[in-house]
This record gives structure tokens, C-alpha cells and sequence, in this order.
């Protein structure tokens, strides 16, 4: 992510005709950046681009309706604006869009099998394709892309798909990636009870505090989640992997068609249950049945939100 | 404090065999990525370095558990109701029988259920269920030589080798733990043969635990956090703002040590049902919604200063100025937002020096 400088000009600049802008800035150690909800012209002092901004901040839109809000995106956050625009789940008229290009964000749980613990990480800087990790005086040099988000590795949108203002010039696409992840074929290829014990057991760590689902864009419902509802009782009180698992299946089902694969269920999963695997089948399903990709064309209207008489792909009659 | 006696890092895994015999035995393990309490089995590995990214709560106060299960039944028709036939529930009470050890927690883990036990034990109120549960439940735990960014242990009246909560505390070593016994029960443990007395490296141990307190640093000083909270109780745009980032979630929660809110609910099917207790979670809007609909606490601002409010004002002031919060640092570690309740309290206490 680079123009910083010329990213706190703008913000300076529109500040005054806004609420607040989000941004991202230092968290509590080296390692962690944290959302900033920028108000005043100091605040701009505080904000930070780069590696370490992983959150996508399109989250907090739609609680921030009757605000006039600036969002600073990544492509991959941008698409999550689209989608609530096609959603018409936030007003285009009250959000400011700051875009930005990347070339990826770090994932915190790579990094850790890499370094052992993250407990002690003074500093982390990226310097060309090194990611140089200070713990006390030690120093760790990794390969950057070895620590990247999964998103990142295959990752056709590095700039802002949709922005009132973009910062610095915009990359050209990258070539040669599949638009599916590697983890999603290597999954593929095990058995039917192979897969099925691998979610198993992931679900007996699911501790349902809903990180993943209020880290994510796309789940408005918020405090009105069917997952919580007593009538109908769709899933009990128990912590238990049969509800967990039922919980995660509605999770991903309400995100047919509308999940853009910004990855933040994964990322906020305290328990690193890889629920990329989920979001990324189900994406496929949405390619393969109505050619359609979440997020990226704010006119488009996503497939389950419309309905065809005949749908292109699916040979109803011929049943 | 009693003698130390020296347990052997290769002998861990026979010594939680032999315990096997009588108790559950927990210990942190490894699971995908992350570091979670589950039963030992023989020859099962021990991840005794990385912090674990759950608390031992669990072990005393578990995530779910049956308090009761019921089935509805009809009776015969009787002579004295006129022929008519009589509903009659069964009702089966399950309190907990198991006897528990957890090894391998942290001191500021095993502390934890202290706190509650000053909520569920008291007086006026006695919880038969968690009682149960922490009268035969040891801790072994192991001091802390690695804090970490997110640990505070030392500002909450903690330490890296506080003993409260355990019933022995092991400090490590070269080659394995010097253990020192905190209660009788903890002592009977020792005595078996892998604790040998004739090992003596209690210097080495002292050093261990001066250099994590030193890690630590300068203790944060949350004296008067309770009255600061308390003054800015009415003061929605601070809780706004100190809420914004946050994305309402139960991590925080979830993963404290002393965290002890509950939601009860009757899971039926059919005729039978069973009477669940689970671990609640105050960051959630149902946490408070009333019957009639409304919610007293209706936005993630009020939730959240309820949550600080609770651990570091409302609790002290019932519970003899102690803080409902042990510093394990897994709020904020964990926390999908990075948000962090030292930095809270802190503008909290530093609110007023610039708001007259």
C-alpha cells in the first residue's frame, strides 16, 4: 500500500464535509493495526496503510447508516462496498470511498507457525519482498509472500474497484491465478469421510462467539440473527459440533452469491477454523450455476436476488 | 510456603498417567492453530509453551452443561381423578461427580475462578453445580516465563508465579519444573515418586520469575478506575468512541478466565428435554433483551461499558476492591479488532485531567 501522505491530504480535505472517516492505525504492539475512526484533523496524525491493515472496514458501514462516512479500502474490501451498494444495504450518497492498491496483507497465524509465539513482536516492516520481524534482539527475515493472506496469493483485484478518491496509481492486474484458492482442489481431492472428519473436528473448537460473523461485511442481520432466534429454534444453546456445524452452514448459505471472499470470518476466528474452505466451495457453486462474481459491479443484481424464468445454467425441464 | 521439589520434564507424561487413575485429566493441547484444553490420554503431546488461546475455565465452569433432563409421562387412568389419566414429569438432577486436574495452566488462568467464587459461593447464594465442580478440581499450574504484548497479570494484583487458584504452582527449569505445593490437596499429589526432593534449583527458579515480572514492566495502576467508570457512566460519546471498532463478537468473553454469566434454557424433543446451563456473553444484544422488547442495553456502547464497567468498578466495589479480570491479556490477544481494555480503563482514568 503506498500514499500515505497523500491519503491523509484527501482526508484533511473531506474531513470537514463528513462525520468521520475509518482508517486503520497501530494497534497495542508491533504486530497489530487497529480500526481508526477518524473526527478530527488529529486523528490523521494516527492513520497507517500497509501490510498489517488487515481489517476490512466496509464492516462497520451499514451500522453507520445515518452517518456520512469515509471508508479507506484495499480491492478486497472494495468489493464488500459494492455488494452493500447491489444490496442497497448502505447509501452511496453518504460514504466517501478512499481507495487504495495493495499488495497483500499479512495473516497472523501464518506469521505464527513461522516465529513460534507473536506475544513478544516489537516491530514488523516490510522491505521489498522481506518481511523483517524484531522480536528483543532478535531478528527474523521471512519471505512476505510466505505470510500473506490467502486471499492475497490469488488475489485479481489489488485496486479499489470502487472509490471516490484513489491513492497513488493503480497496479496493473496480476496474471497467471486461478480465480480458486489451492486449499479448495486440495480439499477436493480427499474422500467424502475425510472431509467430513476434518470439519468435525474443526467444529468441536468453534466456541459460537460470532466473530465470524460480525467481522463480516455481508452479515447485516447483526443483532437479529436467525442463529439466534428461540422461534423458530433453529439451533440450540449447546456448544456442541453438530450446532456448530448447522451454525456455520447457515452462515454460508446466507452468503450465496453475496460473499466476496474478503476473508475476515477466517481472520477473526479466535480458534482458526479455516472457514475460507466453506466460503470458497459455495463460490464456486454461485460460478458454476450463474456465472457471477459477488462485489464487483455495483449495477449488477446478485443471482438470489433476482429471479429468472429459465435460468442459463440450470436445466430445470430436463429433470 | 512449602518445600520444592523437582518434576522432571520427561516424566510429565507418566505422572498425568497415573493420575488418569482417579481424575479427568486436562491439559493444554495443540489444534490446528491454536492451543486448546482437552482430556490427556496416554501418550497424548502437551503444548506446555505457547499460551493457550482458551482459558481452564471449562474445567470448573464448563461452556454447557446439563443441570437436569425431564420426560413427561402419562400415567394409568386413576379411580380417585375420575378415570382421567395424570401428567407427571421425571425429573433427574446431574450433579458433577468427576473429579478433575488441569495440568499445565497459567497461573493467571487458574486464578480465575476465584472471582466467580465469590459470586457463586457465598451466604446468601450457593451454586451446588460450580461448587461441585471446584471442590474437586487441582489446578497444577505452571508459572509464566514469556508475557506477552497483551499480558498485565502484574496490574490486576496478579504475577507470573502467583499461586491463587492453584494447588501447585511449577516454575520451569532446566530440564523441568521445580513445584511448589499451594494447598494439601496439592501437597497429597506431590508425594508421589516423579516429585523428587533431592533436586534443588530454586535460584534458577527465583531467576525465571524476576525476569518475567522485569518483561512485565511498570504495573498499570487501575486504583482509582473505579470511581472514574463509575463518573462516566451517563457519558454516551465516550463509550461511543471507545467502542467504535469494536464488532459487538463474544471472543472477549469467551475466552476470559472470569467471565461467569450464564443463560439457562430447556432443549426439548418431544416428551424429554433437558435443562442447560451455557456460558452468555454480555457483548450480545439477546444478553439483555426483555420480553417486552426492550433492551436496556440496545447498542455495543452500553455492552461494552458494561463489560469494563463490570470487571473493573462494579465488581471491585461489592468484592473488596478486587478486579474481575486476571490479565491473561486473551481479550485482547484475540480480539478480531484489536481492541484493548488496558487502553479503556485508561482513558477512563485519564478522562477528567482533561475534561473539566
Amino acid at each position: 500500500m503506498k500514499g500515505l501522505e497523500e491519503l491523509k491530504d484527501k482526508i484533511h480535505e473531506i474531513l470537514p464535509d463528513l462525520d468521520l472517516v475509518i482508517g486503520w492505525e497501530q494497534g497495542y504492539d508491533g504486530l497489530h493495526a487497529t480500526p481508526l475512526f477518524i473526527k478530527t484533523p488529529e486523528d490523521v496524525d494516527r492513520l497507517i496503510i500497509g501490510p498489517l491493515c488487515v481489517h476490512n472496514l466496509a464492516t462497520y458501514l451499514p451500522g453507520l447508516k445515518d452517518k456520512k462516512v469515509g471508508v479507506i479500502v484495499k480491492g478486497c474490501d472494495s468489493r464488500a462496498v459494492i455488494e452493500l451498494l447491489q444490496e442497497k444495504l448502505i447509501n452511496k450518497d453518504n460514504v466517501v470511498i478512499l481507495g487504495l492498491t495493495c499488495d497483500g496483507v499479512i495473516n497472523l497465524t501464518k506469521l505464527g507457525r513461522k516465529i513460534g509465539s507473536l506475544g513478544a513482536v516489537d516491530d514488523v516492516k516490510v522491505e521489498g519482498e522481506k518481511l523483517n520481524v524484531v522480536i528483543g534482539d532478535q531478528q527474523h527475515n521471512i519471505a512476505f509472500s510466505e505470510v500473506k493472506q490467502d486471499k492475497c496469493e490469488n488475489c485479481i483485484y489489488p485496486n479499489a474497484l470502487v472509490f471516490d478518491h484513489f491513492i497513488g496509481e493503480p497496479v496493473d492486474r496480476v496474471e497467471n491465478v486461478g480465480a480458486e484458492h489451492q486449499s479448495l482442489s486440495d480439499f477436493e481431492g480427499k474422500s467424502f469421510d475425510q472431509r467430513f472428519a476434518f470439519w468435525k473436528h474443526e467444529m468441536s473448537r468453534c466456541i459460537r462467539c460470532h466473530a465470524c460473523r460480525n467481522a463480516c461485511p455481508m452479515c447485516v442481520c447483526r443483532d437479529h440473527c436467525v442463529a439466534m432466534t428461540r422461534n423458530p429454534h433453529w439451533l440450540s444453546q449447546e456448544n456442541n459440533v453438530a450446532e456448530n456445524w448447522m451454525f456455520q452452514m447457515i452462515h454460508v448459505m446466507h452468503l450465496t452469491g453475496r460473499c466476496v471472499e474478503c476473508g475476515e470470518c477466517e481472520r477473526a476466528c479466535p480458534m482458526d477454523i479455516p472457514l475460507m474452505l466453506l466460503r470458497r466451495q459455495m463460490n464456486r457453486g454461485v460460478r458454476e450455476v450463474f456465472d457471477y462474481e459477488a462485489g464487483i459491479d455495483a449495477q449488477n443484481r446478485p443471482p438470489l436476488l433476482t429471479f429468472k424464468v429459465e435460468e442459463d445454467n440450470i436445466s430445470e425441464r430436463e429433470w | 510456603m512449602s518445600q520444592q521439589k523437582f518434576l522432571a520434564s520427561q516424566s510429565i507424561g507418566s505422572f498425568l498417567e497415573t493420575l488418569l487413575r482417579e481424575h479427568r485429566v486436562l491439559v493444554p493441547l495443540c489444534e490446528g492453530d491454536s492451543v486448546v484444553f482437552r482430556p490427556f490420554r496416554k501418550g497424548g503431546g502437551l503444548e506446555l509453551t505457547r499460551m493457550p488461546t482458551t482459558s481452564p475455565k471449562e474445567a470448573t465452569f464448563p461452556r454447557v452443561e446439563t443441570l437436569m433432563s425431564f420426560t413427561q409421562k402419562v400415567s394409568a387412568p386413576q379411580e380417585e381423578d375420575g378415570g382421567k389419566e395424570r401428567p407427571e414429569i421425571e425429573l433427574t438432577e446431574h450433579l458433577p461427580q468427576d473429579s478433575t486436574v488441569v495440568f499445565g495452566s497459567r497461573p493467571c488462568g487458574a486464578k480465575g475462578k476465584t472471582i466467580f467464587s465469590r459470586v457463586y459461593d457465598t451466604e446468601a447464594v450457593k451454586d451446588p453445580y460450580f461448587i461441585a465442580r471446584r471442590d474437586n478440581t487441582l489446578f497444577i499450574s505452571i508459572a509464566c516465563s514469556a508475557p506477552e504484548t497483551t499480558c498485565f497479570c502484574t496490574s490486576v494484583g496478579g504475577g507470573p508465579a502467583d499461586s491463587t487458584g492453584s494447588d501447585i504452582l511449577l516454575i520451569p527449569v532446566t530440564d523441568g519444573f521445580m513445584a511448589e505445593a499451594v494447598t494439601e490437596a496439592g501437597a497429597k499429589l506431590m508425594e508421589s515418586a516423579f516429585f523428587d526432593a533431592g533436586t534443588q534449583k530454586a535460584e534458577e527458579a527465583q531467576a525465571v520469575v524476576e525476569r518475567a515480572e522485569t518483561k512485565l514492566g511498570q504495573a498499570q495502576d487501575f486504583s482509582n478506575a473505579r470511581e472514574k467508570l463509575l463518573k462516566l457512566f451517563d457519558n454516551e460519546s465516550f463509550w461511543e468512541e471507545m467502542s467504535a471498532k469494536c464488532i459487538s463478537c463474544g471472543t472477549c468473553t469467551y475466552l476470559c478466565p472470569t467471565c461467569y454469566c450464564f443463560n439457562i434454557t430447556d432443549e426439548t424433543a418431544g416428551n424429554t428435554g433437558k435443562r442447560v446451563r451455557t456460558w452468555d456473553n454480555c457483548m450480545d444484544y439477546l444478553f439483555t433483551l426483555e420480553a417486552s422488547t426492550h433492551n436496556p442495553r440496545s447498542s455495543k456502547a452500553k455492552r461494552l461499558k458494561n463489560r469494563v464497567g463490570h470487571k473493573f468498578s462494579y465488581y471491585p466495589s461489592l468484592h473488596e476492591e478486587h478486579i474481575a479480570c486476571c490479565g491473561c491479556g486473551r481479550c485482547i490477544k484475540s480480539c478480531p479488532a484489536a481492541v484493548d481494555i488496558r487502553q479503556i480503563v485508561k482513558s477512563a482514568q485519564e478522562y477528567e485531567d482533561v475534561n473539566i
